[in-house]
């Protein structure tokens, strides 16, 4: 150390070394994360600021990847043609219904699994033979069943989604604990207030996070519904702009799809903000 | 009313767990059982209230709930039971909720109740920002809430600091010296059970058959830790337990 300083002995005789000081450091801290505002968005940005100047400076050539700016104003165009709202409508149309009908299914058979012996030993293996499915490959099969219009698009968003929650509910409802439900018997609550106050709040933060999942399934189902036999959707519009080779326009589809993605994923953060609020 | 337990055995499918139990919980006192872990009082108490079928024997209400009683055998548990989502009075409101009470009869028990445990001030708080003792008092207004006829106790301070429970403990005298409840409390803390049991019940180790009862015949309220009956009490039935927990610890668990 540097600060050692060497003492004289009062006789003069042997010198006397001070003991050593120096102060304990910090090494606690850990890998914890702060939120950090804005440095997202910067790193957007400056990320397509150099796809920009790329292409602008012709590094990027027009053919492989439009300018930001060029699926900009493709994008505009959709919106002044009129054509962005039916796109988008009928997108959103399909992915409601789908999602809302799936979740909701899959929440019924979920809580039945997790409560019902029967239920779990008749339809649990069936649940993990299909789940593992891609539900696109079911898609041809659907449009037999329910027609190329709407029906099978619903049906395939419907079924991706279905799995998941009944995955999520009757899981988040296993590790609900027992000693709550015990209570709630022990008070005399009947059957239905236990599944209703009880195991349904307590099994809600897995319930939340199996639908974050099947939203996002649901919207590439969507996407892969929408390629075929549609006339109007995003999948559609990406589709088109695909086989015309207008890279512009298929950036700009999926730059919708990512909003659309980002839109959800922000309503199931408000969600579990609202109903999970108790957890902080 | 009365909880009178005649000839209870018990059996967990090859493993006996209670033989021939035989004990009354009278109204108005506080019966602890005491025992080596292991010995079957968690379930000696579930059987009381119903959560489980004996094997053999019963356990019979002598005479009738008080008036207004919504649920006669109440529990109270050791991890408390709150509901994590549910604020103060609402995990109060949870079980009176089915019982068609009109609105200000509910808003009375409830309120009734945490006067009654000191709470009033913490209604809209949520199980999370209470100390481990307010939840159990919280616990405790939820069980005094449906009048219940005897309350059942599984280890109500175990998970609690020793300051907390001492406070706890002065909190249940205080309680009973108003308003007499009856209770049955489970506990391996000798010293609770000489503080709070008008009758200690000492459990053998598994298969638990009851080794003695003894009676306390001190009041609640004047029993100091320092009184040398208590003292003598408890060292009795330390005597009683030490060569039964001994043997206890040892055996493997089923
Ligand atoms: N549901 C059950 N199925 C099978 N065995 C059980 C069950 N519940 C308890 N047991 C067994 O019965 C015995 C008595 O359990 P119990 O919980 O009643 O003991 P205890 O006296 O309350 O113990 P502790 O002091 O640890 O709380 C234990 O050996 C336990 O493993
Ligand atoms: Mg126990």
């Amino acid at each position: 150390m540097a600060d050692v300083t060497n003492h004289v002995d009062k006789n003069g005789a042997n010198p006397v070394a001070a003991p050593h000081e120096r102060p304990v450091y910090f090494r606690g801290g850990g890998f914890r994360t702060e939120p950090r505002r804005f440095v997202g968005l910067a790193v957007f940005a400056i990320l397509l600021i150099i796809w920009e100047v790329g292409s602008r400076t012709g590094v990027i050539s027009e053919l492989v990847l439009p300018a930001p700016s060029q699926a900009f104003a493709a994008f505009m165009e959709l919106v002044n043609s009129g054509n962005l709202q039916k796109h988008v409508g009928a997108s959103l149309q399909r992915l409601t219904i789908g999602f809302s009908a799936g979740s909701l299914l899959g929440l019924v058979v979920g809580t039945a699994i997790g409560l019902s012996s029967y239920a779990r030993a008749g339809l649990s293996p069936l649940v993990s033979a299909i789940f593992p499915i891609p539900k696109i490959a079911l898609l041809p099969l659907f449009i037999i069943w329910f027609g190329i219009g709407e029906g099978s698009k619903v049906a395939t968003i419907l079924f991706g989604c279905f799995f998941p929650t009944v995955i999520a509910t009757y899981g988040g409802i296993d590790s609900v604990d027992r000693t709550l439900i015990r209570m709630g018997q022990s008070f005399g609550l009947s059957r239905w207030e236990i599944v209703r106050k009880i195991v349904l709040p307590a099994a809600l933060p897995a319930i939340l996070s199996g639908m974050r999942i099947s939203a996002s399934i649901a919207i590439i189902l969507l996407v892969a519904a929408e390629m075929i036999g549609a006339e109007y959707g995003i999948g559609a519009y990406v589709l088109l702009a695909g086989n015309l080779m207008s890279t512009d326009q298929l950036i700009a589809g999926v730059a919708i799809l990512s909003m659309l993605g980002l839109i959800v994923s922000w309503l199931i953060t408000r969600a579990e903000k609202a109903f999970l609020g108790w957890r902080n | 009313m009365d909880l009178r337990v005649d000839g209870l055995s018990h059996w967990y499918s090859d493993l006996e767990v209670l033989r021939d139990i035989n004990l009354t919980i009278p109204q108005g006192q506080i019966v602890c059982v005491i025992g080596p872990s292991g010995c079957g009082k968690s379930t000696l108490l579930r059987l009381l209230g119903g959560l489980e079928q004996p094997t053999q024997g019963q356990v019979t209400q002598v005479g009738e709930p008080p008036v207004g009683s919504l649920n006669p055998l109440t529990y109270v548990f050791q991890d408390f039971a709150l509901l994590p989502w549910r604020s103060v009075e609402d995990n109060v409101s949870l079980v009176l909720e089915r019982h068609n009470l009109s609105k200000a009869e509910k808003e009375d028990r409830i309120s009734d109740v945490l006067t009654r445990t000191r709470l009033s001030d913490f209604r809209k708080a949520v199980p999370k920002q209470l100390s481990g003792g307010m939840k159990q008092r919280v616990a405790i207004a939820r069980a005094l809430s449906v009048n219940p006829a005897v309350l059942l106790m599984d280890e109500p301070l175990s998970a609690l600091d020793s300051q907390t429970r001492e406070l706890l403990m002065d909190d249940l005298i205080d309680l009973w010296t108003r308003e007499q409840f009856t209770s049955c409390y489970i506990t391996h803390n000798l010293a609770e059970a000489v503080r709070l049991g008008h009758k200690v019940v000492v459990l053998s180790r598994r298969p638990g058959v009851v080794r003695e009862v003894v009676d306390i015949d001190i009041p609640l309220a004047n029993r100091r830790m320092s009184d040398p009956r208590i003292a003598e009490i408890q060292q009795d039935l330390w005597d009683m337990m030490r060569e039964e927990a001994q043997t206890a610890d040892l055996e493997l668990a089923p």
